[in-house]
């Protein structure tokens, strides 16, 4: 052994497997959530996804001349799952399939694969396609236990037409098996002049409802009780500290709380806002991402409520009914930044104490 | 603003203080308790002539000098040294380069003494038993004398730590008792067989320092050496200002900023010493040779280690001499075989790895450790990509981004590095420790500090030379100019010489210049 090996000889035993093997498990409750809603199309997208995901990461290997033992480090699996979770299920398998290959090549593998890529790989290439294909990304299927549908997602050969062929397979129209997700119908009746307490009344919307994650949605996005459980274990595991989703969510809190007291009739409650959309999968999951976050806590307090300002100001103002893809995307691209100027106290530099 | 709430929570009390960061090693202590042996007398002993921090001592003996035990045998040179005493009787048989402790297994010049094994001592010095009422600076004298150096592992002569300066009074003695690193047990055994003997060394250093108060800091997991230093202590009168601090088991909590933070809330200034604090940090084993130093007359010729390691048969806490080969202690505490065995000196996280086992111990042998190859393996495992979790930056105890701060050395991008504060790393792992992607973090910062070291020098080395090139350039001007000037009065001398015949003096060409 030629090598010169320095201290320190003992390690800890973390390794980057695990790191993202822990964070999938900490999705399971939301992909059994989503699967609970959407049947078998949940469990299409969700394995569609993972598996393009893979299958892309290791051509982009293979062409780089590296080893494919980096496809054992779970985190093509991981963007797979996250990118399913965040489409609706109603969207075409193509649709599923080019976003994942979005999600690895333009998301990861341009900037040098895992540990170099700006953005969160997910959530651009979920921007990417709603910017595309804004039409099928914001058609919401009627979950089951919902609503009357035409569709039974349970029926693994009515759901796999429905996956492969779209709705025409059904010969219905999409207003029998789409509804209208809180935050659209908000946005919708708000531009028509219709205040926010009156849109929520004619929705018949109910917070116990869209805590547990009976309302339309992105497959993996309705339930904030999964997603919290999640996000616990993931806090629990210190996978992830609590500056990012306390910062997020909590700057979220204040500030829809001070606009609808202020003026009740155009901005949203609070906990319309907490519930409703990917907020709590993009602050627990997304903005959290390792890789594409500020890694010191003051840092990851900036990029926090940086995040939670963007979402609540694209929901409120913006053309897309929901900002927390846009914001946690558009946040990523200040993150040097954050690092260089967040940097923590060193021990002896000043600080007030002698 | 977490740090703000945490600092405000300690001004209020509800917190002690704490350093921040750290990590939980599994600690491994498999000579807990064990009773100290004393290493049988070997063969040979190799005394590496700098065993300190500091200048390497000048022999003072020849080959075929008969030496005595406790003899002094190389003196310091310079003032940053401490003298080096013979281990036992024998005969000087060379002096010589061995490799010595270093991670490339550079060997640098070393005396070597053939043991007589009949162990006669030299007379020792007068022991100053009446060291109370002697100035400081006569036992700070003697502790130079015996060689003391700093036996916690940093080995700067302690001497110099032992001063007192009015503008910074040491209010407080720390006694090191934290023994932080895995495996190791020899300060934890020595606080508890010999307690008196260290409150003795401590009141000594308390008065030489003119401390006021004092606090023993042991880490709870040695729980039973708090009891037996506080019994020590119930027993001693004259140490009543002194208090037993028993601290979390947490790594780093014996690096002394650190431990002086966690004690005291107070933090040493960059590039300052513990002095500019208020307080004097002192290891449990250096506080116990100081007390022989002064109360016997005994040079420093022995220390206490712990011999341990997962490969290592039969572990132990000894008394070993200084200069003896790692091989003759391993092979008494039953290992012979290297093969697929690593050696440690120190512990696992901040201990270097050997070449091999015929290297002295010397004055910072904190631990002799023999490892199985894939023990220490697992630990160095391919380097994989950053995905910048911030674990390393949450186990910094110093307050650094250590996934930056190795983005920039291994880029080479150094001034950024320094202005990232690359110089207040203590090097202590922690960070490579956590770190899921394997990256040897303290390598690329230690590889940072050395280029950023050369680089200085290189530097002022240019600069020198920049300024010698430019007195040289200078000094030839003027002498040119010198030389003309001399050669033109020559010239005019020579040349109105035919006009001065007939002036009839040098005088007149002037004169005439002057006129004309």
């Amino acid at each position: 052994m030629a090598l010169v090996i320095s201290s320190p000889h003992a390690h800890g035993g973390d390794s980057i497997r695990m790191t993202m093997l822990t964070v999938i498990i900490a999705l399971f409750p939301a992909a059994m959530v989503s699967v609970y809603l959407f049947g078998w199309l949940a469990v299409f997208l969700i394995s569609g996804c993972m598996l393009t995901c893979l299958l892309t990461e290791a051509v982009c290997l293979m062409l780089m001349r590296r080893s494919l033992k980096a496809l054992l480090d779970n985190s093509a699996a991981l963007t797979g799952l996250f990118l399913a979770l965040t489409l609706p299920a109603g969207i075409p398998w193509w649709m599923a399939v080019l976003g994942s290959v979005f999600a690895i090549v333009l998301g990861k593998q341009v900037y040098g694969g895992l540990g170099y890529n700006l953005f969160n790989p997910a959530l651009s290439a979920r921007v990417i396609l709603l910017i595309s294909f804004p039409l099928a990304m914001t058609s919401w299927l009627i979950p089951m236990h919902v609503g009357p549908s035409a569709l039974n997602m349970y029926d693994f050969s009515a759901a796999l037409n429905f996956f492969l062929y779209g709705p025409d397979a059904l010969k219905v129209g999409l207003d029998a098996i789409t509804m209208a997700s809180p935050l659209g119908h908000v946005k919708t009746e708000w531009t028509q002049g219709i205040g926010v307490a009156q849109a929520l009344e004619a929705y018949h919307y109910s917070y116990l409802d869209a805590f547990l994650g009976r309302e339309a949605g992105s497959i993996g996005e309705t339930s904030a009780l999964a997603l919290l459980i999640g996000g616990i274990y993931l806090l629990a595991r210190h996978t992830i500290t609590w500056h990012i989703p306390f910062a997020y969510i909590g700057t979220m809190l204040l500030l829809a709380a001070i606009f609808s007291t202020v003026s009740p009739e155009h901005f949203a409650p609070p906990m319309f806002h907490l519930f409703a959309g990917g907020l709590i999968l993009c602050a627990f999951f997304m903005a959290t991402d390792p890789v594409s976050s500020p890694v010191t806590p003051t840092g990851q307090i900036v990029f926090g409520v940086g995040c939670g300002v963007l979402t609540w100001a694209i929901r409120t103002f913006g053309g897309y009914p929901e900002g927390a893809m846009f914001a946690v995307v558009l946040m990523n691209c200040t993150v040097p930044l954050i690092d260089h100027y967040c940097r923590p106290r060193v021990y002896g530099h000043g600080g007030g104490r002698p | 603003m977490p740090a703000m709430l945490r600092t405000l929570a300690q001004k209020l009390g509800m917190l002690a203080h704490g350093f921040q960061g750290g990590v939980h090693p599994q600690d491994n202590k498999l000579t807990a308790t064990m009773p100290i042996e004393e290493c049988p007398l070997a063969p040979l002993y190799i005394l590496p002539l700098k065993q300190h921090i500091g200048e390497a001592c000048i022999p003072l003996v020849e080959v075929g000098d008969k030496v005595l035990r406790g003899q002094k045998i190389a003196k310091a040179e310079g003032y940053v040294s401490v003298p080096l005493h013979a281990p036992t009787s024998g005969t000087v048989v060379k002096i010589e380069e061995h490799p010595v402790v270093h991670p490339s297994g550079m060997s640098r010049p070393c005396i070597f003494i053939e043991a007589d094994g009949l162990d006669e001592e030299d007379k020792p010095l007068e022991p100053l038993t009446n060291w109370r009422e002697l100035e400081p600076a006569i036992l700070r004298e003697r502790v130079r004398v015996c060689g003391i150096a700093g036996l916690g592992g940093a080995v700067f002569p302690t001497f110099i730590k032992l001063v007192h300066d009015k503008n910074y009074p040491i209010q407080t003695l720390i006694l090191n008792g934290i023994e932080c690193e895995p495996y190791l047990t020899n300060d934890h055994q020595m606080m508890l067989e010999e307690a008196e003997e260290i409150l003795q060394g401590m009141a000594i250093i308390m008065h030489m320092v003119g401390a006021c108060s004092g606090i023993i800091a042991i880490e709870d997991n040695k729980r039973d050496a708090a009891e037996a230093m506080q019994q020590a202590l119930a027993e001693n009168s004259e140490l009543a200002a002194v208090r037993i601090a028993v601290l979390p088991t947490r790594y780093p909590q014996g690096s002394e900023k650190q431990l002086i933070y966690s004690l005291t809330g107070k933090e040493v200034p960059a590039g300052k010493l513990p002095m500019h604090a208020g307080v004097l940090c002192q290891n449990v084993g250096t506080t116990r040779a100081i007390r022989d130093a002064v109360l016997f007359g005994k040079p420093l010729t022995e220390r206490l280690v712990t011999v341990s390691g997962d490969a290592l048969p039969r572990p132990a806490n000894m008394r070993v001499r200084l200069g003896v080969p790692l091989r003759y202690v391993f092979a008494h505490c039953g290992l012979e075989d290297y093969d697929g065995i690593e050696i440690l000196l120190g512990g696992p996280m901040m201990g270097e790895r050997l070449r091999h086992p015929d290297v002295p111990v010397i004055k910072s042998s904190i631990g002799l450790l023999a490892m199985r190859q894939e023990t220490i393996m697992q630990a160095h495992a391919v380097e994989e990509p950053c995905i910048r979790c911030g674990h390393c930056g949450q186990a910094c105890p110093a307050g650094l981004v250590p996934n930056l701060l190795a983005d920039q050395c291994r880029s080479d991008q150094f001034e950024k590095a320094e202005a990232y504060a690359l110089f207040d790393c203590i090097e202590c792992g922690a960070c490579s420790y956590v770190c899921p992607a394997n990256i040897p973090l303290v390598q690329y910062f230690r590889y940072g500090k050395g280029q950023i070291a050369q680089l200085r020098r290189a530097q002022a080395f240019a600069e020198s030379s920049r300024q010698r090139s430019e007195a040289r350039d200078a000094r030839m001007a003027r002498e040119q100019e010198a030389k003309a000037a001399r050669r033109s009065r020559v010239r005019e001398e020579m040349a109105p010489a035919p006009a001065a015949e007939n002036a009839g003096a040098g005088s007149g060409a002037s004169k005439k210049t002057e006129e004309s």
